[in-house]
């Protein structure tokens, strides 16, 4: 596990040729910050043509034809339905007379790019999703499943309203948070699985490839445009959706949603992503 | 309920461009659901546009069409402001209809 992060961090180095400081010190000591520099430069060095932002597309930035599908189908977006679906339950009070307005700041508008935060008081990361549910629990009602329909229709109108606000993911000063920090990013570089796979393998090595069919996503603003309706699910998904298809698919076994690896996994990847707009919901093939 | 039809059309003089998306499972009967058991066949027999009174497209769909369908066609005719009816019945006996002006 240590020598895929040496290893990723020397492709970065490579491809940066940014990295003055001793390797081993930057393993030590983590520093955020210049991840996710080297993690944006390494993207934006790997595909020279793109700015920033198309990152957030994933496959469909990756090359012409691809994005022309991409504007042919943003013309009738498959994800229709879910957000107009999300937009009428998020304005719907519970049985208690509260919303979800209630639970969030800003009425839960345009507030997507803040999430995960790093709860100081739990002492751990809180998703989006996570607190959807919980915010419905806190007003009696039963939660939602993680990974599709009801949430995934809640978090796309949530993300809606956020469209084109940068990810602003933040790392208090909290030994904890750094930890959580740190649990992610070892998450994403580990393999595992019977096809020996980590996030990484496929989502930063490979973006832009095809596996079988499909053209895999750049890491890099995969989280921006979460949730999506993906042609091969026949529907949305929601990141907790991602994470345990991604899981599966590589012939693992998935944790349960919302786990704490999870949580963390999804801090460290939209950590890295900030400065990236949001643009979900998406639509993927 | 919402309409379960999202319809745009365009009107480019001589032609009318269209393009719908329709909510539906498209269940085809062959597929089984998380138990084991068959979902039974529920998918879109007959989608129509009207123009003017009359037929501009139907479409005669069976259970090998994809869920959530999307259509695009253009037909001769059809002015800005003038109204297209697209309904549509599944094997069930359900329908919908709805009516969208040319843009």
């Amino acid at each position: 596990m240590r020598s895929a992060i040496h290893l990723a961090s020397a492709a970065l180095a490579l491809a940066a040729l940014a990295f003055t400081a001793a390797p081993s010190a930057a393993a030590e000591t983590p520093d955020p910050t210049a991840d996710a520099k080297a993690f944006q430069n390494y993207f934006t060095q790997k595909f020279p043509k793109l700015k920033l932002e198309d990152f957030v597309n994933g496959p469909y930035s990756m090359n012409e034809d691809m994005h022309k599908q991409w504007e042919e189908k943003e013309q009738f977006p498959p994800y229709d339905f879910s957000l107009d679906l999300g937009k009428e339950m998020f304005s719907k009070p519970f049985k208690n007379g509260k919303s979800y307005a209630d639970c969030f700041p800003n009425g839960g508008i345009g507030i997507r790019q803040d999430y995960p935060i790093f709860d100081q008081k739990e002492g751990k990361v809180v998703t989006l999703e996570l607190a959807l549910n919980r915010c419905r629990e806190a007003n009696g009602e039963a939660p939602f499943s993680y990974v599709k329909d009801e949430m995934a229709a809640l978090t796309a109108y949530m993300a809606f309203t956020s469209r084109g606000k940068p990810f602003d993911i933040k790392i208090p000063n909290d030994p904890r948070a750094l930890e959580a920090y740190q649990n992610g990013k070892r998450y994403f570089y580990t393999r595992r699985g019977q096809l020996n796979f980590s996030c990484a393998s496929c989502h930063v090595q490979n973006p832009g490839e095809r596996i079988r069919a499909e053209i895999l996503a750049p890491a890099l603003g995969i989280l921006n445009a979460m949730p999506i309706y993906r042609s091969e699910w026949g529907g949305m998904g929601t990141i907790s959706r991602r994470f345990t298809t991604c899981n599966s698919q590589i012939r693992g076994v998935p944790l349960d949603p919302q786990a704490d690896e999870y949580r963390d996994l999804e801090y460290y990847l939209s950590y890295v992503s900030n400065g990236l707009p949001i643009s979900g919901p998406g639509a993927r093939p | 309920m919402a309409s379960t039809i999202r319809v745009r059309a365009t009107s480019s003089g001589d032609t009318t461009e269209v393009q719908a998306l329709i909510q539906h499972p498209m269940d085809s009967g062959y597929v089984k659901d998380a138990k084991g058991e068959l979902i039974p066949p529920h998918f879109i027999q007959e989608l129509t546009f009207e123009y003017d009174g009359k037929a501009v497209f139907t479409a005669d769909w069976g259970p090998a069409v994809s869920k959530d369908p999307y259509v695009k066609f253009a037909f001769k005719g059809g002015k800005k402001g003038d109204d297209l009816k697209i309904s549509w019945v599944d094997n069930k006996g359900q329908s919908d209809t709805t009516t969208a002006k040319i843009q």
